[in-house]
């Protein structure tokens, strides 16, 4: 209670001169936790919002899930309709929109149709992999994309500028899956002359056993899938950081600091480069919550056993309780993590807080 | 004040090297080790499947891919053959049926053995069948099957009696999955209603089939080991491993790189390149499905109320008639298939050489003819328009809706040809490429005039038949059985006759007949039997141990049997997948990661000398 820095010490109120000062420090608690209040008030409307459009909208998706299910199977018109009664698709729309909104309550996603499995069970299965393989090609990614960012944004048009700007920008616009079956023929297939240097697909290789082999197995089952992800989405990592150095460049401060008679790579490194960030760790955080439904085609490419394949085996039947589940998943980790940003970032930035 | 700033670029930098570096290495070092391990005791065989599996409950499992890897773990009753794909013993060594044809008396094999050592007997048979028959979560599967099943008994431990509420001849045809009761029964008494949702995930599997099933990697690989003791002998491969690929073309991929030995369902482009390849050798079977189109006659309910949204001309036989004789299915064949299928003649594919049907001679009256065609047209007094298109004789415009799978390019390819040639005949096409959801949303709310449809043919025909009678009518809007709405009652009578009749030669004449209806009416209109394609590595497999069903011109996957991977033999040692060391390719890769690692360590060495150069 002491350490905190807004509740005034015990018994300064019996100070006449310092109660203007405990004043404004209530006040701004306040401030604070309207702002917090606020912002969980809105992820949780978000997120209400969100059960509601999913239900409704995989509703409208054309074709329906037992007849997809059964297609080419020699069914009766009464295993059909067992079906559907398993399903719950023969109670009315909004009793199924009840039994589903009250369990998620219960932390109950529902039933996957075509697994017979609950959503949530398979969701907590695949979300290992997607983490690994989304958390991995993020950090590098960024990581790649700010080094080059900051090359490109200290001396814009250059040779190095103009070369990094349009690989990135290559890379960025080439299809995902066009460019993952690319390196599994180049480097999995064993084409000659090349050799097959990566698995074509998956995480592990059958038979494997033991954790040192494992973990060294699903590296190598991580490289291509990963490369796949990294060379497409590092540019934007790339340009913000690239714009956002530029914004810097020309403020006074660094003139101050060029004055001292700082080398132009100190100048560079302590003083814009940490300004520069701000921003680029917001885009961050942001992209965070999107990671996991952009992995959608890497996974499919490279038969990552991860949400996004999930999502996609589930969308062709269209398997309702599965979707639903993902999408409010999906959504959920997108408001938290925008919840998280803005949370955090008047931590980051003095200039921002309430 | 800085306390809380983020890392400096040289740190980034640094801490970029070494999250991509070690990566890299322990990437392309775990190759080795990969390879070591990945080969389990004895011979693999590996699968490259496009689906996952839904569930391993015999009694639920649904998808093609899990009923294939089902039949390889469990016996049924009786099976067909690999030579000839008629009905053949299995579990039942030989049965008789009473004179009535309500009894089915079946003799079993006495030297069958589940894989927990238990042996099988009738017991086990009865039991499942009656389970199928009571309850209705254990029918999703093969409920179809029992619909007229009255009782089964097993009065000694080798003989189950079947009694029949009317004659089936799709007795022979018997191939559901007999299951040990001993193992299930406590199982579905335990779940009751949550039975659906018991996904036989406890393994090994017990079975009497020549496989067991002992591992499953969610969306990774299914694995299945040899059970010795067949009682039909051992399979040739000690493991038989299918691995999920969501992306076809990375499962060729695979296959070319030998992480996999088989391949299914290959599209024309990808069978013809692989032909080239070296060790591998592709399978073209002929088809098990027929690709059609069918035309909305005027669709109703069972009670004759009228729905939908169909072209009111296409009621009259004359006008869809003249459609067929306008299309060239050889055309469709060459244009659609490149080739790699069959011009059609009957609803049954030619593979089932008896109950095949193809109009010839006198019985050919809707040969490809757009003269006639159009003679036909003028004289039924449709006439044609200032723009080309004919009008009806109600005075509708002949502009027809045609919806077609957008997922399967053969199909799309297909519509286009027929776009081209009804507009021969003055009538004009609206091509509908769509989803699939959308085409069965059109089909059963009635609202399409022309549309695609296809049916994998088993080989007991008696099902794609039963989908055309007034039975299969909807008893309300949406509801359809079948999917053509079609309705003969001549077609329902000879329905009847061919499933009451036992001998097989006079079922096929009655079968033919059912398909010269079919032909005539011209409401289900066969296009093409498109071929089977598929591929394996003959460095895996010896070539010519992995049985065809039947023996000429037959398919790999997808038998109504175990008998491919069961009789397949691994090729001469030393070439197989996981033989030996790690190849060449894992050498260079090791190389290449070595390098990759002394350029970093150079850079980050370079880095730490001008870092301390600036802090002079």
């Amino acid at each position: 209670m002491t350490g905190s820095p807004v509740a005034a010490p015990p018994g300064a109120q019996e100070n006449p001169s310092s109660a203007p000062a405990a004043a404004a420090a209530r006040g701004r608690a306040g401030r604070v936790l309207r702002y917090i209040g606020g912002r969980l008030l809105t992820a949780a409307l978000s997120l209400a919002g969100v059960v509601v459009a999913g239900f409704f909208l995989f509703r409208i998706l054309p074709g329906d899930p037992v007849r997809a299910m059964t297609e080419g199977r020699e069914v009766t018109a009464e295993q059909r309709e067992e079906l559907r009664r398993q399903f719950g698709l023969d109670q009315p729309l909004w009793q199924q929109f009840l039994d589903y909104a009250l369990g998620l309550f219960r932390m109950d996603l529902g039933t996957s149709f075509q697994y017979r499995r609950p959503v949530a069970e398979l969701i907590l299965d695949a979300l290992g992999p997607t983490v690994l393989l989304a958390g991995t090609g993020t950090v590098i990614a960024a990581l790649l994309g700010l080094l080059l960012g900051v090359r490109s944004g200290w001396r814009p048009g250059g040779a190095a500028d103009r070369v990094n700007t349009t690989v990135a920008l290559f890379f960025w616009s080439v299809p995902t899956f066009w460019l993952g079956l690319l390196l599994i023929v180049l480097f999995a297939s064993g084409r000659d002359p090349l050799p097959g240097l990566f698995p074509t697909g998956g995480m592990t290789t059958p038979g494997v056993t033991g954790a040192w082999d494992v973990a060294l197995d699903t590296a190598w089952h991580m490289v291509l899938p990963v490369t796949t992800m990294v060379a497409v989405i590092y540019a934007q990592y790339l340009m913000i950081m690239r714009s956002s150095l530029m914004d810097e460049k020309g403020a006074d401060y660094l003139t101050t600091a060029r004055a001292k008679g700082l080398r132009d790579t100190l100048v560079r490194r302590r003083h814009a480069v940490p300004n520069a960030l701000l921003p680029t760790v917001t885009l961050i955080f942001l992209n965070l919550g999107q990671v996991v439904s952009g992995v959608i085609l890497v996974e499919t490419v490279f038969s990552w056993p991860g949400l996004g394949r999930l999502f996609y085996s589930g969308l062709s039947v269209p398997d309702l309780g599965l979707v639903q589940g993902l999408f409010v998943v999906f959504a959920a980790s997108v408001i938290v993590m925008n919840l998280v940003a803005d949370l955090v970032y008047p931590l980051l930035d003095p200039r921002v807080r309430p | 004040m800085h306390s809380h700033h983020p890392p400096t670029v040289s740190a980034l930098r640094r801490a970029a090297t070494a999250a991509t570096v070690p990566l890299l290495v322990v990437g392309t070092a775990a190759a080795p080790a990969a390879a070591d391990a990945a080969s389990p005791a004895g011979s693999t065989l590996t699968v490259a499947v496009a689906q996952q599996v839904d569930s391993f409950n015999p009694f639920t499992a649904q998808l093609a891919v899990t009923t294939n890897i089902l039949s390889h773990v469990y016996d049924p009753l009786v099976s067909n053959d690999q030579e000839t794909s008629n009905p053949a013993p299995a579990l039942a060594e030989s049965w008789d049926t009473s004179d009535d044809g309500l009894t089915w008396t079946f003799h079993l094999r006495d030297d069958v053995a589940f894989s927990d050592g238990e042996p099988l007997t009738s017991d086990d048979v009865a039991w499942t069948f009656t389970t199928i028959m009571e309850n209705e979560a254990a029918a999703i599967a093969n409920g179809s099957y029992v619909t007229a099943f009255e009782e089964v008994t097993a009065p000694d431990d080798h003989t189950v009696v079947v009694e029949l509420s009317e004659p089936q001849a799709t007795m022979e045809s018997l191939t559901i999955p007999i299951v040990p009761r001993h193992v299930w029964e406590p199982i579905v008494e335990a779940e009751g209603d949550a039975f659906a949702e018991y996904t036989g995930e406890d393994l090994p599997s017990v079975g009497s089939g020549p496989f067991v099933l002992t591992a499953h990697d969610r969306g990774q690989s299914i694995t299945l080991e040899a059970a010795p003791d067949h009682w039909n002998g051992a399979p040739g491969f000690d493991n038989l491993v299918f691995r999920y690929y969501a992306e076809k073309d990375a499962a060729v991929e695979a296959l070319r790189s030998g992480e996999v030995s088989f391949v299914y369902e290959l599209t024309a482009a990808q069978a013809d390149a692989l032909s080239e390849a070296s060790d591998i050798a592709v399978n073209f079977a002929d088809g098990k499905r027929f690709q059609a189109f069918t035309v909305n006659p005027g669709a109703r309910t069972q009670d004759g109320d009228e729905f939908g949204d169909g072209h009111p001309a296409l009621r009259d036989r004359t006008l869809r008639q003249a459609i067929v004789m306008a299309i060239d299915n050889q055309e469709i064949v060459d244009k659609a298939h490149g080739g790699r299928a069959t011009a059609a003649g009957g609803y049954i594919p030619s593979r089932y050489t008896d109950f095949h049907w193809s109009p010839e001679g006198d019985e050919a009256v809707l040969g490809f003819d757009p003269d006639a065609a159009n003679a036909m047209l003028d004289e039924a007094g449709y006439e044609t328009g200032d723009d080309g298109v004919r009008v009806s004789p109600d005075g509708d415009r002949l502009e027809l809706r045609m919806h077609v799978h957008q997922d399967r390019p053969d199909n799309v390819s297909a519509g286009k040809v027929i776009v081209e040639r009804l507009a021969d005949i003055g009538v004009e096409v609206e091509n509908l490429t769509v989803d699939p959801g959308v085409l069965s949303d059109a089909l059963y709310a009635a609202e399409y005039d022309l549309i695609f449809t296809g049916w994998t043919v088993n080989p007991d025909p008696d099902y794609v038949f039963g989908i055309h009678t007034c039975d299969a009518l909807p008893t309300e809007p949406g509801t359809m059985q079948g999917d053509a709405y079609f309705c003969n009652e001549e077609y329902d009578g000879l329905y009847a006759d061919q499933l009451r009749e036992y001998d097989r030669a006079a079922r096929a004449e009655v079968i033919h007949d059912l398909q010269r209806i079919l032909y005539e009416e011209a409401v289900v209109n066969v296009l093409t039997y498109p071929d089977i394609r598929e591929a394996y590595r003959t460095d895996h497999i010896e070539e010519g141990t992995l049985l065809t069903q039947p023996a000429e011109g037959g398919n790999i996957w997808g038998q109504d049997g175990y008998w491919a991977f069961w009789a397949a033999q691994p090729a001469e040692a030393g070439s197989g997948p996981g033989g030996g060391g790690p190849s060449t390719g894992v050498w260079i890769g090791i190389g290449a990661a070595a390098l990759v690692l002394v350029a970093g360590g150079a850079f980050l060495v370079f880095r730490r000398r001008a870092t301390a150069e600036d802090r002079e």
